[in-house]
C-alpha cells in the first residue's frame, strides 16, 4: 500500500509560442496556454498504475502560481486522490535548488511518504535536475530516468535506459523515482473523473507554511539567472543534392559531415 | 479555429475541454487514413467509452453523464469537426440508448443500460428496409412469438456499425396492423441467426461501416422486447426526433472544419501578389460560409435547449436537421472552392467533407421528409 506522491509542473503548452517576459527573463505565464507538463501526465499514470496494483494513496504536489491549480485538477481528475500545492509571489524566479528546497519541506508535510514520482525534466526550464536534488536533500536513494517501475513490497526496481543500454537499479523504500518519455501512455480523464477532481481536497501553502523564509526562495537569492535570450532564428532554408549518379553518396557524406552516421 | 461556444457552466466547459483535447490529439490525426482504408475506428470509440463520452445525456444512475442536450450535441459537433464517422457513430449510439432509457422496465434498463453507457459495447440503430425508408411503417421484417422468443425473419437495411455493433435496437413487425403492429427488440449481436451483409460502398462516411442485418429465423428471448407490443413505431419517431439533434451537430461539425480548412488555406495561399482572401470574391464566400456555420449551431442549440426545458421540439428538431445539413452541404462544397484545383484533391480534407456532407441530406429522415414533419407542425 505505497503513500506516493506525484509532483507536477504547470508549463506553457507547447502548441503555442512560448517566451520570457522582457524584465527579469523569466516565464511569461500570459503568453501561452498553460497545461500540466506530458511528462508529469506520465508521472501520474504511473502512481496510478501502482496505486491500482497494490492500493495506496496518490498526492499531487504542484509549487506554482494560482493558476497551476488547473494542473492539479488535471491530475485529481486523472485518478490522484488529494494534492498540495505551494503558491507564494516570494517562489517567482525560483531556480532548482530552490524549488527542490520547497518540495522537500511540502513532502515533509505528508504522512509516510514511500515513494515520490517526477516526470525527469520539464518543457520550459529542461533542467532535468529538481529529482536529483530533491532525493539527496529527503536522503531518499534516486532511481531516476526510469523507463520501468515494479514496486515489490518495501523494494524498487527501475530500468534506466542509456546509450550504453539498460542500467537496472534496485533500492528499498522510500526513494524517488523520475520517469522518461517511454514509461507509459497516460490516460485521459473521464467526465466522472473530472467532476470527481472538483471534490477532492487540495491544500494550500505558503513558503512561510512550510517552515521557508522568503528571502531563501526566489529570483534575488537564485543561483541562477537567465541573463540574456534571443529569440530562435528562422528555419534555414535546406541544403539541395542534386542526383548525377552519385545521390546516395554524396547524402552519406553530408550525414557523415554532420556527425550523423 | 476553435467554435466559440456560450456553455452553461464550468462541468460543460472542462467536458469540452476534454473532448477538444481527444479530438484534437486522438481523432483528427487517423481521420484521413482510416477513411481511405475503410476501416472502423473501434478503438477509438472505445476511447469515448473510457471517456464518459458514450452515454452523456442519459441518467447518471445507469453510469451515464447527466448532461443536457445543449452540452451533449455541442461535444459531438467537436468529435464530428474531427472525424465525422466518429460524430455519426456517437450519434446513433446515442440514439440506440434511448428506446431502452425511455421505454423499458427498470428491470431491462438496470440489466442492459450500464453496459450500454459505460463505453466498452456499441449500438446500432434498425429501422429501415430496402423498401421502407422513408415509408418507415411499410417495414416487414416479422417477429413471431414462440414461446419465451420472439422468432425474427427479414432484412433490415442502411444499418450503421452493421456487423460491429454489440446490439441493435430493431424494429419489427409483430402485427398486420400498420404502424401499430411494429415493435422494438434489443437484439444481441451474438444472436444465432442474425448475419451482417457485406459492407455497403459509399460515396463518404468510409470509416464507418453500414451493411444489411439479415434475420434468419433469429430467436430473440421475449425480455428483449422494449415497451409494449405494437409501440415500435412511435419509439422509432420519438427517437429520430432527438437522432436529428444528433444529426444536426454532426453537420455543424463537419461544416466547422471545413470552413476552418478554407479559412487556413485562403490565409497562406497567394495570388497576384496578395493573400485570396483580401480578394473581395473570397471575402463574401468565406463570410456567407461562417453565417451558415454560425446560424447552424444557433438553430440546434435552440432546439436542444427546448427539450432540455421538456418543451416540444420536433418542430424545431426537423428544421435543425434541414438549416443544419443543408448548411454543411453548402458548406464544403464552398470550401472545395476556396481551394481550387488543391480542394479537389484528396491531398486536402475538404473533397472528403463535401462527399460526407451529402448523407447528411439523406438519412436521419431525408430532408424531404423533414419539411413534411415541420408542415405537419403548421397545420395542427
Amino acid at each position: 500500500m505505497p503513500n506516493i506522491v506525484v509532483l507536477v509542473k504547470q508549463v506553457p503548452d507547447t502548441y503555442s509560442e512560448r517566451k520570457l517576459s522582457d524584465g527579469d527573463k523569466t516565464l511569461d505565464r500570459d503568453s501561452a496556454d498553460a497545461v500540466l507538463d506530458e511528462i508529469n501526465e506520465r508521472a501520474v499514470e504511473e502512481a496510478l498504475l501502482i496505486k491500482e496494483a497494490s492500493e495506496g494513496e496518490v498526492t499531487v504536489l504542484s509549487v506554482g502560481p494560482d493558476r497551476a491549480t488547473e494542473a492539479i485538477r488535471k491530475a485529481l481528475s486523472m485518478g490522484a486522490d488529494k494534492a498540495i500545492h505551494v503558491s507564494d509571489a516570494a517562489l517567482h524566479g525560483a531556480d532548482v535548488i530552490q524549488t527542490a528546497k520547497v518540495l522537500a519541506a511540502a513532502i515533509g508535510k505528508v504522512d509516510g511518504v514511500d515513494l515520490v514520482i517526477a516526470g525527469n525534466e520539464s518543457t520550459d526550464g529542461v533542467a532535468g535536475a529538481v529529482p536529483a536534488i530533491l532525493a539527496e536533500l529527503l536522503g531518499y536513494p534516486q532511481l531516476t530516468h526510469a523507463r520501468k517501475v515494479t514496486v515489490e513490497g518495501s523494494a524498487i526496481k527501475v530500468e534506466r535506459e542509456t546509450s550504453d543500454g539498460i542500467t537496472h537499479l534496485e533500492a528499498n523504500l522510500p526513494a524517488v523515482v523520475s520517469v522518461g518519455e517511454k514509461i507509459n501512455e497516460p490516460r485521459y480523464p473521464s467526465f466522472k473523473g473530472i467532476m470527481a477532481a472538483k471534490k477532492k481536497p487540495v491544500e494550500t501553502l505558503t513558503v512561510a507554511d512550510l517552515g521557508l523564509s522568503a528571502d531563501e526562495v526566489g529570483l534575488a537569492s537564485a543561483w541562477t539567472q537567465v541573463l540574456e535570450a534571443s529569440p530562435k532564428p528562422p528555419r534555414q532554408a535546406g541544403q539541395k543534392v542534386a542526383d548525377e549518379g552519385d545521390g546516395g553518396v554524396k547524402v552519406a557524406e553530408y550525414l557523415v559531415s554532420q556527425k550523423l552516421i | 479555429m476553435p467554435a466559440d461556444r456560450l456553455l452553461p457552466d464550468s462541468d460543460a466547459a472542462d467536458l469540452l475541454a476534454l473532448t477538444r483535447e481527444i479530438a484534437r490529439d486522438e481523432l483528427a490525426p487517423v481521420a484521413a487514413e482510416h477513411e481511405e482504408q475503410a476501416r472502423f475506428p473501434r478503438e477509438q470509440f472505445r476511447l469515448l467509452g473510457r471517456s464518459g463520452l458514450l452515454g452523456l445525456p442519459y441518467d447518471e444512475k445507469w453510469g451515464g453523464g447527466n448532461v443536457p442536450y445543449e452540452v451533449y450535441l455541442q461535444v459531438l459537433e467537436e468529435i464530428a469537426t474531427a472525424w465525422m464517422s466518429m460524430g455519426v457513430g456517437l450519434s446513433v449510439h446515442t440514439m440506440s440508448c434511448y428506446a431502452l432509457a425511455e421505454y423499458g422496465t427498470t428491470e431491462q434498463q438496470e440489466r442492459w443500460l450500464p453496459d450500454a453507457l459505460g463505453g466498452d459495447l456499441l449500438g446500432a440503430y434498425a429501422l429501415s428496409e430496402s423498401h421502407a425508408g422513408s415509408d418507415a411503417a411499410a417495414l416487414s421484417t416479422r417477429a413471431v412469438r414462440d414461446g419465451d422468443d420472439y422468432v425474427v425473419n427479414g432484412t433490415k437495411a442502411w444499418i450503421t456499425h452493421g456487423g460491429v455493433a454489440d446490439y441493435y435496437t430493431t424494429m419489427v413487425r409483430t402485427s398486420d396492423d400498420g404502424g401499430r403492429g411494429i415493435s422494438t427488440l434489443l437484439v444481441d449481436a451474438s444472436t444465432p441467426g442474425l448475419t451482417a451483409a457485406a459492407p455497403e460502398k459509399k460515396m463518404g462516411l468510409t470509416g464507418s461501416t453500414t451493411t444489411q442485418m439479415i434475420f434468419d429465423d433469429a430467436r430473440v428471448p421475449a425480455d428483449r422486447l422494449i415497451g409494449p407490443e405494437g409501440a415500435g413505431l412511435k419509439i422509432a419517431l420519438s427517437s429520430l426526433a432527438s437522432g436529428r439533434l444528433g444529426i444536426a451537430a454532426c453537420a455543424t461539425g463537419l461544416a466547422q472544419a471545413a470552413l476552418d480548412e478554407a479559412v487556413a488555406y485562403a490565409k497562406t495561399r497567394t495570388q497576384f501578389g496578395k493573400p485570396i482572401i483580401s480578394f473581395q470574391g473570397l471575402e463574401f464566400l468565406l463570410a456567407d460560409m461562417a453565417a451558415a456555420v454560425d446560424s447552424a449551431r444557433a438553430t440546434y442549440l435552440d432546439a436542444a435547449r427546448r427539450r432540455d426545458r421538456g418543451l416540444p421540439f420536433v418542430r424545431q428538431s426537423s428544421v435543425a436537421k434541414l438549416v443544419c445539413t443543408d448548411a454543411a452541404m453548402k458548406v464544403t462544397t464552398d470550401a472545395v472552392q476556396v481551394l481550387g484545383g488543391a480542394g479537389y484533391t484528396r491531398d486536402f480534407p475538404v473533397e472528403r467533407y463535401m462527399r460526407e456532407a451529402k448523407v447528411l441530406q439523406i438519412f436521419e429522415g431525408t430532408n424531404q421528409i423533414q419539411r413534411m414533419v415541420i408542415a405537419r407542425e403548421l397545420a395542427k
